[in-house]
This record gives C-alpha cells, structure tokens and sequence, in this order.
C-alpha cells in the first residue's frame, strides 16, 4: 500500500440484508474547490429508516440531498460517483433531476411551506402530478398522517404561513407525502418541533416505512435508535487542513451504538449518550 | 430614570442600564420620526385647501355635471372632464397593462437565475436608468421616433380590423397609442425595481421547496415564485398606476389634447394632468378656477386608486402569507 492510501480511511462497505432502493457511492462531492465528503458508499435499503448521524459539516445533508439531486441548485455543487436508482445512475446526463424529485421526496430542516392555504399547500404535489382522484381525500389522510389534521381541519383556507413552526414543518412533511414518493429524504424534520410533535412524526417515519423508504438525517441519537433499522455514522477529517466528510461505518443500528467497530464512532456515541 | 435592578448589578459586572444620553436620543429620534410624518400630513392638507379654496367658485358653478359633461369650451365658459378622466383611466391601464407584463418578465428574468447575478445587477441599472430620463426627452422621442413607427402598423391595423373598436380610427400623429406606449416605459423602471426586490425577498428555502416537489423552472417560477411575490408585485403596478395617472409633460406633448371619448388607440384623447398643462398658461380666472376643480378630480382619482390598491394588497398579504 503506498501512504496516501494508508492515509485516507474508507469504510467498508455496509452488506444490507433487503434489497437496495437507492444505492450512493459517493467519490467526491465538491462545493467550488472545497471537498465537502469523499469516499462514502451509503446504501439505502428498501422499506427501511436510514438514519445518518455526525457532528455538524460532517457532509450529512450534503450527501442525502445527493440523493435527488437537490443540491443541483448550487451552482457550485459537484458530484463525482453514482447514484444507482431503480438501476439507472441518476446522475447520468439523459436524467431529468426534476423526475428524480418526484420519485424522491424531500423534507427540509427549516420548514418552507409555501405562502398559499394550508389546503394548497398539501395538494400542490398532487396537482403537479395531475393527480386525477378525491383530491380532498387524499389531503385529508396526509394531513392526518403528518399529525396535523386535528389542529386545521377547521381552517384549510389559511395560509400555511399563519401557523406556528412546528406546525408549519408538519404541514411541510404533508405537502412530502402526500405524493407518496418511493422515497422520503427527512433532514433533521424535527429539529424545530417540541419533543410530542416530535413523536409523532417518529411513529409517522415508522408507519411509512411500511410501503416506502426513508432516509432520515438526524443530529438527535436517541432518534436514531428510536426509529432507524440502519444508521451510517459521518465524521469530518481535518487532519490534512481541509473539513472533508466520510462516512466511518454505516450498520444496523443496534450494531452501531452497542457494539461500533470503530474507535471513532465509540467516541462520538459515549460523548452523547455521557 | 432609575435603575429599578441595581440589585442585580451584584451578581453582573457588565449588564446595565441604558444611559440617560442613550434615553434623551431616543426621545430625540422619535420627536423628528413623529415631527416629519406629521409636516408630511400638513403638507398635503395645505395643498389640497389652496386647491380646493382655488378651484370652490368652479365647484359650486358646475358641480357634478363637471365629470358628467363633455365640453371644454372657454369663450361660452362651459367647463367639464369626462374625456379627459376617460383619457387619464385609458392611458394608464393600458400602460400599467403592458409595463407590467413587461416590468414583471424583466423581474422573473433578472432573479430567477436566468442570469448571471453581474449581470442581473448591470440590467437592473440600466432598467432603473429609465427612470431618470425627463419627461420631456420621451415626448420628443415619441414625437420623433415612436409615432413614425408606429403610423404604417397602425394604417394597416386600421384597415384590416377596423371593425375592431380598438382598431377604430387611424393614427393621424400624436394619439393614444403613443402615449401610452410611452407610459408604459415611464413606470417600468419602477414596475420591475419594486418587482425584482419583491422577488429578491424570497427566502432561498421557498425556492428549495418547489423544486423538492419536483417542479420545473416554470412551475416553480408561476405556481410558487410568482404567488409569493404576489403582494409586493401588487404594490409595484399600485404605484406604476399611480405615476402614470399623474404623468403630464410626456402626455401633453403625445396624446394629442383633444376632447373625446373613444375606444380607438389611435385617436388622439386627453388626460387630466395633460389638460391642466396645457390650458394652465393661458388660462383666464374662470379657466384657471375649472382647472383647480380638474386638479382636484384628478388628486381623488389618484386617491381611490391607491386606498383601492393598498386593500387588495393587504389582502393578498392576509390570504397568502396569514398575517393579521
Ligand atoms: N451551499 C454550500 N456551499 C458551500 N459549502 C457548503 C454548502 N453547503 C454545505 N457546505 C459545506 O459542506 C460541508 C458539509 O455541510 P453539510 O452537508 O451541511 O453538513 P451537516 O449536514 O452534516 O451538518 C460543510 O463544511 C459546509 O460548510
Ligand atoms: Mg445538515
């Protein structure tokens, strides 16, 4: 082995069990000339919750919006690997990135409902889509899904602005799945919700999982136990002066906090659960 | 004033209390904040008393039929301004019409990242320099330029749709069409200014948000872009109307100063302000008294149309974005 292999760590790669929905490898991700992750193959398993943890700029949201292509919107934003979906690399040049979003839904940190009513708010996914059935119905059952339903169903024509951030992040996970994407992208979904609203939304990953997958950024461990069946555990290398991300290890979640292979992810675990 | 806390100043050796300089500026800030509005209010009251004090023998005189009546004759001195309130109304929807589509494209264009942000910042400049040409330029250019343009489409127009009221008379020389036209240009540079910072307001998380729908550009841009700016746009045509019902100089020298109501944008019409230049300098007392009545129609004109248009935007405010 020459040094600089030596010198990079690269995990080995996770085995899942199940079959693989989306599977990411990632070489490089680039911001401008910054190396934001390098070297992570993360794969996400089919009907399952896969939960990334790490200490913040250790590339988690860089790599799950990788995912579906978000960060397409940063100019700067490079990514060198593949994405394999349904056996086709989204990354590839005939890929529309639109398409890829509707397959794979997304719900951001901060909530970002749209300033129309809570009622178009919900459907407007399933009017991009031409959804042609009981467009009430289905708002109706996301609301109810995204523990919502009680606290509006008397005032859907408000605007989705009017109501309080936790509320507005719920109203924003409805808008996610009312679609019913294959998969749901969740990055930190519940980082601006009180610990109920917080619960619910954790049996609602739990129920989706039943038909759909899920990946789930979380900076909250006792999150991760609760609800992920695989966690991949991303930490930052600052050794050669840069801040790169990678992935450590990535296993079933019960592995990973009571028995990691690395010394790493021994660390950051005890330091949080100390 | 005294510090009611001077107990806690044990326990922090830095917080305190604001000084009494800090209290005296901001009494001080406040006066002037209250003293400004307040001269702005007295401002306007004087000037719509001497107006109105002016203009009160031609009111009681004619009364209502002034905005019911047609003629503007001053050797009979029979005085009234429907046309020229018809001509003000017409000339400024039809520029607010196309200064707005063309102020909300150019908007849509400079900050949804059709170009680069230089080169956002550089057209927005020249946009803006519009504004800054005086009034006076664009009449010469209306005069010179736009209406030779426009005279061969509109004989064509004229005799292939004539029957279309719009189409119903030809261009002789100055008429509606240029002037408006040149309206048009007047208020784009504030149209798309007050647009682009409507746009420019909304948070990079919105955009993020159509787009994790998987919208495309467009969608993004007219389902969710464009509904979000909604309330700002509103403001930005409030006040485009607003200048170009009050425009005069560019209109006196296009619209062709004559007393008539019709469809055609190519008959020549009037408007208020255009009258009240053009008659002003000649004007004999009773004259002078009718055009203060005019001046006046045309304050309340501009009046309604920003109490009108400052509701539907607070409404738009309420509905869209839910605050009270
Ligand atoms: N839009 C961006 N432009 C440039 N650098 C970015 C951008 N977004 C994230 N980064 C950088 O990429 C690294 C990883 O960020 P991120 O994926 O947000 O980390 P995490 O979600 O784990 O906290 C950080 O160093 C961050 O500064
Ligand atoms: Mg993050």
């Amino acid at each position: 082995m020459n040094a600089i292999a030596e010198a990079l760590f690269v995990a080995e790669p996770f085995q899942a069990a199940g079959d693989i929905v989306i599977d990411c490898n990632v070489n490089n991700i680039f911001y401008g000339d910054f190396l934001a992750v390098r070297d992570s193959t993360v794969p996400i398993e089919k009907k399952k919750i896969t939960g990334f943890i790490g200490p913040s700029g250790c590339g988690k949201s860089t790599v799950l919006r990788s995912l579906n292509r978000m960060n397409d919107l940063i100019s700067a934003f490079r990514f060198e690997g593949s994405v394999m979906y349904h056996g086709q690399d989204i990354y590839a040049k005939k890929v529309d990135p639109v398409v890829v979003r509707r397959y794979i839904g997304m719900v951001f940190q901060q909530p970002n409902p749209f300033s129309m009513s809570i009622f178009d708010n919900v459907a407007f996914g399933l009017r991009l889509n031409r959804f042609k059935g009981d467009l009430e119905e289905r708002v109706e059952r996301a609301l109810k899904r995204a523990a919502l339903w009680k606290e509006v169903k008397d005032k859907l024509k408000n605007s989705g602005l009017s109501l309080s951030g936790g509320q507005q992040q719920r109203l924003c996970i409805a808008r996610a799945i009312a679609t019913e994407p294959d998969v749901l992208l969740m990055d930190e979904p519940c980082s601006a919700l009180d610990p109920i609203a917080t619960r619910q939304v954790e049996e609602l990953m739990l129920e989706l999982k039943q038909n759909y997958t899920v990946a789930l950024v979380t900076h909250n461990m006792q999150q991760a136990t609760r609800v992920a069946d695989t966690t991949a555990f991303f930490s930052v290398d600052i050794s050669r002066g840069g801040r790169t991300g990678y992935l450590v290890e990535m296993g079933p979640t019960r592995q990973i906090f009571e028995a990691p292979r690395e010394q790493l992810t021994k660390e950051y675990i005890s330091g949080e659960f100390s | 004033m005294s510090n009611l806390f001077r107990a806690a100043d044990a326990a922090s050796g830095i917080s305190g209390p604001p000084s009494s300089v800090e209290y005296a500026a901001d009494r001080i800030f406040r006066s002037i904040a209250f003293a400004s509005a307040f001269i702005i209010i007295l401002l306007v009251a004087y000037i719509l008393w001497e107006i109105g004090e002016k203009a009160m023998p031609a009111v009681t005189e004619y009364g209502l039929g002034f905005i019911t009546g047609t003629t503007w004759n001053v050797s009979k001195e029979e005085f009234s301004v429907l046309p020229e309130i018809w001509g003000t109304l017409y000339s400024s929807l039809l520029a607010l019409v196309l200064g707005g589509i063309f102020g909300i494209s150019i908007a849509i264009f400079l900050t949804q990242d059709f170009i680069h942000h230089r080169m956002a910042t550089i057209f927005r400049t020249i946009v803006e320099m519009l504004a800054a040409i005086p009034s006076v330029v664009y009449g010469l250019w209306g005069i010179y330029v736009l209406i030779p343009l426009l005279k061969p489409a509109a004989e064509w127009l004229h005799e292939t749709l004539g029957w279309f009221p719009l189409f119903g008379t030809d261009l002789a020389g100055p008429g509606m069409a240029p002037a408006a036209l040149v309206l048009a240009i007047m208020i784009l540079p504030t149209v798309a200014a007050i647009s682009v910072d409507a746009f420019r307001r909304i948070p990079y998380k919105v955009k993020e948000a159509a787009y994790g729908l998987g919208t495309t550009r467009w969608e993004a841009i007219l389902k969710v872009m464009l509904p979000t700016a909604s309330s700002g746009i509103l403001a930005a045509l409030v006040l485009g109307f607003g200048r170009a019902l009050g425009e005069t100089m560019a209109l006196a020298m296009l619209i062709g100063n004559s007393n008539q109501i019709s469809m055609s944008l190519f008959s020549p019409a009037n408007t208020l302000a255009s009258l009240l230049a053009s008659n002003f300098p000649e004007a004999g007392q009773v004259e002078v008294q009718a055009l203060m009545y005019a001046a006046l129609v045309l304050l309340a004109i501009t009046f309604l149309v920003n109490v009108v248009g400052l509701a539907v935007q607070q409404y738009t405010v309420r509905k869209f974005e839910g605050k009270k």
